[in-house]
């Protein structure tokens, strides 16, 4: 059994495997198709969807509905991405669980709003202000749009963060074909199961001790005197300015992430004992490089490929590991070298090339050949 | 989970003192809350105070309930997403009148949509804690740290504003009144959205910068014309339990049909191969080229399929685009295609990049009338009998056709796509095949 269907229909599926009953969301090209399929599909599952009057209040109404027991998730593009950023910061601050999607199109500002490209890569991880870690997922193929989309929902829960899936234009709509064992994994369970609840949390809904382990999340409704703040907090969440408390929260945010960035890392390597170039892509772009990789392979050249499906934190460990065994990197993406700077800081000893393209089009796989020569 | 037992609490507020300058109207508002809670002897776990950025942002930390500490402005978005995910919860949003600028659109939103959630704006007049800046609410004339010279901007009407867009409950008071704490029990008590414009004094910049007082509350409302008291008290469906009683109907909606397809013929393709069709918007070109690659999955293959168009989706160009492969497809970008099919000038023009770089080994399928191409292509007409099909078919019936002059995989199978089409499109849609492979087959 085969479906034909596109990103944004995947992740729907997803987000509904995976137990989402809240989304607000507002209409943008090229996320729209996720707020409508949401929209359509939440009544149904006795869920509940909204559409919102701009991205601040989309974000808005799913931290309040996170912060209440719901499994919540948001979807825009760039320009709703640059709204919606401050409220990140409150997710962090406050230790939501929330997924957010971002659709890329080619930017700056309204940019190309039906043309593809991958240039929010470094926006997602550094868009608010503080600068503390989040995690983003980036699928590259139609099937992992709703793997990873169930995953983030996962990670999310797990780590009290908003969870980023980053596609683009052209995966979220272009419309292929996927095998249904894709999508054979059998949902989540119900909202009240979730392990993450506990109801002495009232008290101190916050724990920043150990530094990297996460508190259990209480809601809205389960106990009296939950509190919730976006300014710095002891662990009742009263506001503080207290040094040594608000050193301990800020290293916990930090901490919670960085210290699991093992538990985070997900790559596909493709290698080739023999190879002495690795391509490195992720999303839409990564398709190109696996087409990429089966035709030279033909041509009996040889290449090893690595695709990132979690760009942050960096896989660091599956770079260093896959780096071991070539001399030169090309890294392939929709920008102008967001993510090469990542690599090229692990790389110091490799020759790094950038293969790049901002024109609104896809990279070919003959440039990814091309590059081979 | 604690006993379900409720009970009635003397005072909603715990042990803190207030943190608000002496006079400041702040604090006898709280108490006016305090008294509104404990008269509708609500279960504290089940009121949430959602507060944002301000003086009044401090005020949650004083209450035994829980709270919400959020973004300047944004309090009512956050109330939003608690009443809907949790309609049984009492949720009242404690703003300013900063809050109340930044964040106007979120409370016109929250009216229109008669959301279930109560506002109390604490309407000083000034942004108190940054340092005496005008806001929104600030009277004409008045001196603040941001004019200097007097306020030249009128002041909203908050009330007027919600209640001119679907507020149930809206009332403007002052700190000073006897009923407040009544006042704030009724907008609680409606199921609705309910608003309670504030006014008061901010005795640390307002005040002592226009030399202010309680008097001058009610004469600034007598120069505006703004009016006070119980402005609005209409009842209307709130919207968290709308939704969820629509919501319960289409529960029981059949789900839609699954799309998954089970691969039934034979193709006859063991290459990739990229098939552009460009036409005009309206012509259903995309619909055409969707139940092509239909066909072709049910014919075992791995089909790709995108459309561009532009943003104005009925006029001007249409271009659909499919990649079709023995094995998946895991780039669908086409850069020279290996067919193309044109069926307007519009289609045309937008293909001439494409017709310029397709080689001699490609082929181009036109419907008569289109002219000289210029493309190194092999150019062959198509024309499906337009008799017994409507217009809108015309692009399916090319399409149709195309696929049978190039037999990557059999008619069958295009005519089991189309009688997998929903209701009202399956009969045209078989129409259009038909006479499309007719086309196709006849001799030339």
């Amino acid at each position: 059994m085969r479906h034909l269907t596109d990103g944004s229909t995947s992740i729907v599926r997803g987000a509904l495997a995976a137990g989402c009953d809240f989304f607000a969301g507002y209409p943008i090209t090229p996320a729209s198709g996720i707020l409508m399929g949401m929209l359509r599909e939440l009544p149904r599952t006795g869920g509940v969807g909204i559409q919102a009057e701009d991205e601040i209040a989309a974000i808005g109404m799913c931290i309040g509905a996170a912060m209440s027991g719901a499994r919540a998730m948001t979807a825009t593009s760039g320009p709703g991405m640059s709204l919606l950023s401050e409220n990140v910061g409150l997710a962090i601050m406050g230790e939501v669980p929330l997924v957010i999607v971002d659709v890329q199109r080619l930017g700056p500002a309204t940019g190309g709003a039906t043309t593809v490209g991958q240039g929010d890569v470094q926006f997602v991880r550094w868009g608010t202000s503080g600068g503390y870690p989040i995690i983003a997922l980036a699928p590259s193929s139609i099937g992992e749009c709703y793997t990873l989309t169930r995953r983030a929902f996962e990670l999310a829960a797990r780590f009290r963060v908003p969870v980023f899936v980053l596609i683009d234009k052209e995966l979220g709509n272009t419309r292929n074909t996927v095998d249904a064992r894709a999508f054979a994994e059998p949902s989540a369970g119900p909202r009240n199961a979730d392990p993450i609840r506990e109801h002495d949390g009232a008290a101190r809904p916050y724990r920043f001790e150990p530094p990297g382990e996460v508190p259990p999340l209480t809601c809205y409704g389960d106990v009296a005197g939950l509190r919730f703040t976006g300014s710095t907090h002891d662990e009742r969440a009263f506001i503080t300015k207290d040094p040594a408390t608000v050193d301990r929260l800020n290293r916990h945010l930090a901490a919670k992430i960085d210290l699991h960035a093992h538990e985070l890392e997900l790559t596909e390597a493709d290698l080739d004992p023999e190879a002495e170039t690795l391509f490195v892509s992720y999303g839409v772009t990564a398709g190109a490089m696996r087409e990429a990789v089966r035709q030279a392979r033909e041509l009996e050249l040889e290449v090893s490929a690595l695709t990132i499906q979690s760009l942050w934190p960096v896989p660091e460990a599956a770079l260093r590991r896959v780096l071991g065994g070539v001399r030169r990197v090309v890294v392939a993406e929709l920008n102008l070298g967001q993510y090469r700077r990542e690599v090229e800081r692990l790389a110091r000893d490799h020759e790094v090339v950038g293969l790049h393209r901002v024109d609104g089009g896809l990279i070919a796989p003959e440039r990814f050949l091309e590059a081979l020569q | 989970m604690s006993p379900t037992t409720i009970t009635p609490l003397g005072t909603f507020r715990n042990q803190t003192p207030y943190p608000f300058c002496p006079g400041c109207g702040h604090g006898p508002i709280l108490d006016r809350l305090n008294e509104a809670l404990g008269r509708l002897e609500l279960d504290p776990r089940q009121v949430v105070l959602v507060s944002d950025i301000g003086c009044s942002g401090l005020s949650d930390q004083y209450f035994l309930t829980s709270a919400f500490h959020g973004l300047h402005g944004r309090s009512v978005t956050y109330a939003s997403g608690i009443k809907l995910a949790r309609p049984e919860l009492t949720v009242i949003v404690l703003m300013g009148d900063g809050g109340t600028g930044i964040g106007g659109h979120h409370l016109i939103s929250a009216a229109r949509r008669n959301l279930g959630i109560t506002v109390l704006v604490f309407n000083n007049f000034n942004f108190g804690m940054t340092g005496g800046q005008h806001s929104a609410t600030t009277p004409l004339g008045a001196v603040t740290a941001t004019t200097p010279m007097g306020n030249l901007e009128r002041p909203l009407d908050v009330c007027a504003t919600v209640a001119a867009n679907g507020a149930a409950y809206v009332c403007r008071a002052t700190s000073f009144d006897g009923d407040l704490a009544e006042r704030i029990a009724d907008g609680i008590r409606r199921p609705g959205f309910a608003l309670l414009d504030v006014w008061e004094l901010c005795t640390a910049y307002f005040l002592p910068a226009n030399r202010w007082s309680k008097k001058s509350l009610h004469e600034t409302l007598d120069e505006l014309g703004f009016a006070i008291g119980v402005i609005r008290d209409q009842p209307a469906p709130e919207l968290a339990a709308a939704y969820r009683e629509l919501a319960a109907a289409t529960r029981e909606a059949p789900a839609p049909a699954t799309e998954a397809i089970e691969p039934r013929f034979e193709a006859r393709l063991d290459r990739r191969v990229s098939v552009v069709v460009a036409g005009s918007a309206g012509e259903k070109i995309g619909s055409a080229v969707r139940l092509a690659a239909r066909a072709a999955v049910l014919s075992g293959l791995w089909a790709a399929e995108r459309s561009d168009y532009p943003v104005t989706v009925k006029s001007g160009y249409s271009l659909s685009e499919l990649v079709l492969g023995p094995g998946p497809i895991e780039y669908a970008g086409v850069d020279r295609p290996d067919v193309l099919g044109l069926l307007s000038a519009d289609g045309a023009r937008r293909a001439r990049p494409l017709l310029e770089r397709m080689t001699e080994e490609s082929r181009v399928f036109a419907l008569p009338g289109l002219g000289a191409l210029e493309t190194r292509a092999a150019v062959e007409e198509l024309a499906p009998a337009s008799a017994g099909i409507g217009k809108t078919s015309t692009a399916l019936a090319f399409v149709a056709a195309l696929f049978n002059r190039l037999a990557y995989f059999p008619d069958v199978a295009l005519a089991a796509a189309a009688d997998d089409l929903p209701g009202p499109y399956r009969e045209p849609g078989r129409r259009a095949v038909a006479a499309g492979l007719e086309a196709g087959r006849a001799p030339r």
